[in-house]
C-alpha cells in the first residue's frame, strides 16, 4: 500500500515538475510519507534513509501535507500560465477559440492526473471559498474595465436585455424541465418545480466576453460590444440573487406549498437586493476615491486602498444579504473615474495588472475545479435530462433576444439589425459561473444534484467549444467581408483613407446622448464631486525634475531611433526626378503592397478592444504618439514661416486652457493619448481636460514661487525644450531667453484666476503629465516672437 | 451648453438645411445640439479650435485635413449650416432615393460621387483638380509610420500615382480617381449609420 502510493505520488510529481526541482526527488522517495488525513506534527515523520530505525534527526525529510493545498493550487496555477503562454505563442490560435476553451482542457488534464493517480485529497471548492475568494476578483475586473460612457448611454436597453433576460432565461428553461420531467419515462420525477427553477436560474449564467476576442476583428460595432459587456457584467449579479432566493426558497417550503405571498416577498426581494447592492458599492466608491486623495507620499497603498475597499464592499453588502456582486461592480464603475485621477501613474499601472492578475487566477482555479470533477466517479447521466437541457437553452436564448430586441427596437435611435441579434444569440457562451453554482448545491436539499453538476458540465463544454470555436467563422461570414486579394495600390490607400476619414467624422459627430440628464451629471460632478474627491495640490519640484529627466531620456531614444529628423518630414520635392514610367516588376509591386499594409496607421478603434485575460499591449499609443508628434511640428514649422496660428481668434482669457492642446510634449502627449482613446469620455472633453488640469497648477505654481526660483523651471524647461529636439532653425542669445523667462513670470497670473472661475480644481501633476504644457501657454501667449528666439539644439542629420 | 433647444424651429435657416441635406428632423435637432456642445463660446459658429478640441481628432492621421475640410475657401468659421452640409455628405444612401429622384434637381449631397468628391479634396489640397505626385506624397507620408524611409514613400508614390493616372501628364484628375475606386462600395465605406 504504501508503495503504491509512493509510485502515485512519483509519477504525479514528475508529470507536474516541468522545470527543474528533479534532483531533490531522488532522495526523498525513499522516505515514507505519512498518511494525508493524519494531523500529526511534521517531526513525526522519519527518514528512513538508513535502515536505524531509532531516532536520528533526519537529513533529510519530507514534509508533503503542510504544503499540500497551496503546493497543488500553485503546481495548476503555473500549468495554466505555461499553457497560456503556449497559446499566445502560436498567434493564430487565439482567433480560432476562446481562451476559456484552453483552461477547460488543462482544468481536464489536471483533473485526469488527479483522477489518475487517485489522488485522496485534491483541494476541493466548497462554498465559502467560491463566494469569499474566488468571485469578487472576477467581478471586480469585469466592473472596471467596463467602458463607464457607452454602458450609460445604453443602459435602459442593457438593463431590459440583461435583467428581463436572464430571468426569462431562467424560469423558460426551469419551467420546460419541469414539464420534461413530468414524463414518467425519463425517470425524472422526483425533481420538483423549485429545483428545476433553480436549475434554470444557474444554468442561464453566460459569459458572453469570452468569445470577444475571437471575433474581434469582425468590427462588431459598439452598440453591440455594450450589449456583450452589460449583459456579461449583470448576468452574474442576477443569477447568484435568484440563485439565493430560490434556495432561499427550496428550505423554507420543503414540505409547505409556496403561497402567493411568498412569491411577492421573493420579488420584492430580488428588487431590493439588486438596488441595495448597488447603493452599497456607490458609497464604499465615493469612500474609496475620497480616501485616495490624500495618498500622494505613500503612493505604494493605494492600490491596496482600491483593492480592499472594493473587497469590503462586497463583504458588506454580502453580510446583510445583499448582492455583494453588484456592490462590487457598482464601486468599481464608480471609483474608477476618480481614482484614476488621484493615484500614480505606477500605482495606476498596478492596480490594472493585478486586477487581471487576480481575475485570471480566479477564473483559472475554477476551470481547474470544473476539470477536476469531470474526470471523476460523480456523475449521473441522463439522456433526457441533458439533451433537453441543452436544447432549451439554446432555445429560450434565442426567444429572450429576438422578443427583447424586437421590443426594444422601437425605442432605440440606433436598432440592431438581425445579424447583431444573432450574434448576441450565438454568443451565449457559459462560463465558470454556473458550473460553480452547480457544485454548490447543498446535497442535502437536492438528491439529484450529480445530475445537476453533469448537465451543467456538458451544456458548458458544448457552449465553449462547439460554439466558441464556430462563432468567428460565423461572423465573419456574416459581414461578407470581399477580401479582394488583388487590391491595387492605390485601393489600398484609398481604403485606409476613407476608414481614417470615417472615423474622424464619426468623431466630430460625437455620441448621440440623452444629452439633458448626462450635462447635468458632469455639471454636479464638476461642482461637487471632483471638488471633494479629486487631488488639489500643487507638485513639489521634485517631480518636475524627475519629470525633465524622463522627458530627456525620451527624447534621446527618439533622435538616436532616427524620429525625429527635420528631414524626415518636409520631403522636399526634386524637380529633377525623372517623371517617367517606370516598368516596376510585379516582386517590387508586391514589396511595395507589403509595406504600406504593414505601416499604415490603424484606424482608432472606437469599439474598446478587451480581452478579458490580458491587456493589450499599446502599440495605439505609439501611434498615436507619432501622430501628434508630427502634428506638433508641421504646427510649428508653420508658425515659424510666419503663418497665423490655426486658430484665429484674438487669445482671450477663457482660451489659455485649450491652447495647452496641440503644444504638449512626447511624454503628455502619450498620457493624451490614452485618454483620447479612452471611450470612456465625452468626445470633446477627453484627453484634454485632464491634461488642461493639469496644466494650469503649473502656473500657478509659478505664480507662487519668488521670481529667481522660477526662473529655474524656466531653464530647465528650457533645457529640457533643446533636449526634445524639435527642429528648430533659429539661434539667439542665451540672455533673450532669461529675459523671456523673466517676462513672462508675470505674466501667468491671468491664465491662473482665468482658469479658476471655470473649472477650480487644479489636480496633481505626475511624472509624466504637461508641465511643459503650461509652459507653453505662457510661452506662446504671450511672446509668440519669442518662439523664433529660442535657440533649441538642432540635431541635424 | 446653456439653452438647449429641443425644437427644430429654433435652428435658424432650417428648412433650407433640411431640404439641402435631406436629413430627418431627428437627426438635425441632434446635430444641432452636438453643433452647440463643440461651440462652447455660443458664438454660433465653429472654429478651427473648437474642432481641434477633439481629441480623437488629434490621434487621428488626417485630423487636420478633415478639420480643414470643414472650412471651405480658407474661411475660419463654419456656421451651421456649413456644419451640416460636411455631414450630410456621410449620410447613407436610401435605395428609394436614387430611383425617384428628381433628374433636375442637384444631386443629393451624399451621392456616390459626392462622397467622391469629399474624398478626393483630402488629397487636392490645392483645389485645383488634379493629385498632384507630390500631393499623394505628403498623404502618404500622413498614413505612414515612421519606419518607412524617404525612397520608399516615393517609389509608393510614383507606383501610385501611375496606377491611376489614365492620360500620363502625371497626376490623378477627379474622373481618374473616380475611376481607381470604381470597384469600391463607397456609399457603404462612407457612410455613418447613425446619420439616417
Amino acid at each position: 500500500m504504501g508503495l503504491a502510493r509512493h509510485m502515485a505520488f512519483r509519477s504525479w510529481n514528475w508529470l507536474l515538475w516541468l522545470m527543474a526541482f528533479a534532483c531533490s526527488e531522488a532522495s526523498s522517495y525513499v522516505n515514507e510519507s505519512s498518511n494525508s488525513t493524519a494531523q500529526q506534527a511534521p517531526d513525526a515523520q522519519f527518514a528512513a534513509s538508513s535502515s536505524d530505525p531509532d531516532e536520528r534527526i533526519s537529513v533529510f525529510e519530507l514534509d508533503y501535507d503542510y504544503v499540500q493545498i497551496p503546493y497543488e493550487v500553485t503546481l495548476w496555477i503555473l500549468l495554466a500560465s505555461l499553457a497560456k503562454i503556449g497559446f499566445h505563442l502560436y498567434h493564430k490560435l487565439p482567433h480560432l477559440m476562446p481562451e476559456s476553451c484552453l483552461l477547460i482542457i488543462v482544468g481536464a488534464l489536471v483533473g485526469g492526473i488527479i483522477f489518475g493517480t487517485h489522488h485522496k485529497s485534491p483541494p476541493v471548492m466548497d462554498s465559502s471559498i467560491y463566494f469569499l475568494y474566488l468571485l469578487p476578483p472576477i467581478v471586480l475586473e469585469s466592473g472596471y474595465f467596463m467602458p463607464t460612457r457607452p454602458f450609460f448611454e445604453n443602459i435602459g436597453s442593457i438593463l431590459w436585455w440583461a435583467g428581463l433576460g436572464a430571468l426569462i432565461n431562467a424560469f423558460g428553461i426551469g419551467l420546460s424541465l419541469y414539464f420534461v420531467c413530468q414524463i414518467k419515462a425519463f425517470g425524472l420525477g422526483d425533481i420538483n418545480l423549485l429545483q428545476n427553477l433553480l436549475f434554470g436560474s444557474l444554468i442561464s449564467a453566460v459569459d458572453p466576453v469570452a468569445v470577444l476576442a475571437v471575433f474581434e476583428e469582425a468590427r462588431v460595432n459598439e452598440q453591440l460590444y455594450m450589449m456583450i459587456f452589460g449583459e456579461a457584467l449583470l448576468n452574474d449579479g442576477i443569477s447568484v440573487v435568484l440563485y439565493n432566493i430560490l434556495i432561499a426558497f427550496t428550505k423554507m417550503h420543503k414540505f409547505e406549498d409556496i403561497e402567493p405571498v411568498d412569491i411577492l416577498a421573493g420579488c420584492a426581494r430580488f428588487v431590493i437586493v439588486g438596488c441595495g447592492g448597488v447603493f452599497f458599492g456607490i458609497i464604499f466608491g465615493f469612500i474609496s476615491a475620497f480616501i485616495t486623495r490624500f495618498t500622494q507620499n505613500i503612493s505604494a497603498i493605494e492600490p491596496l486602498i482600491v483593492f480592499m475597499f472594493s473587497y469590503l464592499s462586497y463583504l458588506a453588502a454580502e453580510t446583510l444579504y445583499l448582492s455583494g456582486i453588484l456592490a462590487i461592480t457598482a464601486c468599481a464603475v464608480t471609483m474608477k473615474k476618480y481614482v484614476e485621477e488621484n493615484v500614480s501613474q505606477t500605482s495606476y499601472t498596478t492596480i490594472k495588472y493585478f486586477m487581471k492578475m487576480l481575475s485570471s487566477v480566479s477564473e483559472t482555479l475554477i476551470f481547474i475545479f470544473m476539470g477536476v470533477s469531470t474526470i471523476g466517479k460523480n456523475h449521473e447521466w441522463n439522456w433526457a435530462f441533458i439533451c433537453f437541457t441543452l436544447a432549451f437553452c439554446q432555445i429560450w436564448r434565442a426567444i429572450s433576444v429576438f422578443t427583447l430586441f424586437y421590443v426594444s427596437n422601437q425605442f432605440r435611435t440606433f436598432p440592431f439589425s438581425v445579424k447583431d441579434q444573432f450574434i448576441i444569440f450565438y454568443s451565449g457562451v457559459r462560463g465558470a459561473g454556473s458550473f460553480s453554482l452547480a457544485f454548490l448545491l447543498p446535497l442535502s436539499l437536492f438528491p439529484r444534484k450529480k445530475l445537476f453538476v453533469t448537465a451543467t458540465l456538458v451544456v458548458t463544454y458544448f457552449t465553449v467549444f462547439f460554439q466558441g470555436i464556430t462563432i468567428g467563422p460565423l461572423v465573419r461570414y456574416l459581414d461578407v467581408r470581399k477580401t479582394n486579394k488583388k487590391e491595387s495600390i492605390n485601393e489600398e490607400l484609398h481604403i485606409r483613407l476613407m476608414d481614417h476619414l470615417k472615423a474622424g467624422i464619426e468623431d466630430v459627430c460625437g455620441q448621440w446622448s440623452h444629452y439633458q440628464v448626462r450635462d447635468k451629471f458632469k455639471k454636479f460632478d464638476h461642482r461637487y464631486l471632483r471638488k471633494i474627491l479629486i487631488r488639489r495640490n500643487l507638485p513639489k519640484s521634485s517631480i518636475v525634475s524627475l519629470y525633465k529627466k524622463l522627458e530627456m531620456k525620451q527624447a534621446i531614444e527618439m533622435v538616436e531611433t532616427g524620429i525625429l529628423t527635420s528631414a524626415a518630414l518636409l520631403t522636399p520635392y526634386q524637380p529633377e526626378r525623372i517623371q517617367g514610367t517606370k516598368r516596376l516588376s510585379p516582386e517590387d509591386v508586391e514589396s511595395m503592397r507589403d509595406i504600406l499594409t504593414r505601416n499604415m496607421y490603424q484606424v482608432r478603434q472606437r469599439t474598446l478592444s478587451y480581452n478579458k485575460y490580458n491587456l493589450k499591449p499599446q502599440t495605439s499609443e505609439k501611434q498615436a504618439q507619432e501622430i501628434l508628434i508630427r502634428r506638433q511640428n508641421t504646427l510649428r514649422e508653420s508658425m515659424r514661416k510666419g503663418q497665423s496660428l490655426p486658430w484665429g481668434k484674438p487669445v482671450g482669457t477663457k482660451n489659455f486652457r485649450y491652447l495647452s492642446f496641440p503644444y504638449s510634449n512626447p511624454l503628455s502627449a502619450r498620457r493624451e493619448a490614452r485618454a483620447a482613446e479612452s471611450t470612456d469620455d465625452d468626445g470633446i472633453d477627453p484627453g484634454l481636460q485632464p491634461l488642461m488640469f493639469r496644466a494650469h497648477p503649473r502656473a500657478g505654481s509659478l505664480q507662487e514661487r519668488r521670481q529667481t526660483q522660477a526662473m529655474i523651471p524656466m531653464k530647465s524647461f528650457h533645457r529640457g525644450e533643446k533636449a526634445l529636439s524639435f527642429s528648430y532653425r533659429s539661434n539667439s542669445s542665451w540672455e533673450e531667453h532669461a529675459g523671456w523667462g523673466r517676462r513672462d513670470v508675470i505674466r501667468p497670473k491671468p491664465l491662473f484666476y482665468a482658469v479658476d472661475e471655470e473649472y477650480e480644481s487644479g489636480e496633481q501633476t505626475e511624472e509624466e503629465t504637461s508641465a511643459t504644457g503650461s509652459r507653453w501657454i505662457a510661452q506662446h501667449r504671450h511672446s509668440r516672437e519669442h518662439y523664433k528666439s529660442h535657440s533649441p539644439l538642432l540635431h541635424k542629420k | 451648453m446653456g439653452s438647449c433647444s429641443s425644437h427644430v424651429a429654433r435652428i435658424p435657416d432650417v428648412d433650407q438645411i433640411l431640404r439641402e441635406t435631406g436629413f430627418s428632423q431627428a437627426s438635425l435637432l441632434r446635430l444641432y445640439h452636438r453643433f452647440q456642445a463643440l461651440d462652447r463660446e455660443e458664438k454660433g459658429y465653429l472654429s478651427r479650435l473648437d474642432l481641434q478640441r477633439i481629441g480623437a481628432l488629434a490621434v487621428n492621421p488626417l485630423g487636420d485635413r478633415i478639420i480643414d475640410s470643414f472650412f471651405p475657401n480658407g474661411s475660419q468659421r463654419v456656421d451651421f449650416a456649413g456644419f451640416a452640409r460636411v455631414l450630410a455628405h456621410f449620410r447613407p444612401v436610401d435605395e428609394e432615393d436614387a430611383t425617384i429622384r428628381d433628374p433636375k434637381q442637384p444631386e443629393p449631397l451624399n451621392s456616390r460621387m459626392n462622397k467622391l468628391r469629399f474624398a478626393f479634396q483630402l488629397y487636392d489640397l490645392d483645389r485645383d483638380g488634379k493629385i498632384s505626385r507630390n500631393e499623394m506624397l505628403q498623404v502618404l507620408r500622413l498614413m505612414v509610420g515612421v519606419q518607412v524611409t524617404d525612397e520608399q514613400l516615393e517609389s509608393i508614390t510614383d507606383r501610385t500615382v501611375q496606377e491611376a493616372d489614365e492620360d500620363g501628364d502625371g497626376a490623378v484628375s477627379f474622373m481618374e480617381f473616380t475611376k481607381s475606386l470604381e470597384k469600391m462600395n463607397i456609399e457603404q465605406k462612407m457612410s455613418i449609420r447613425i446619420l439616417k
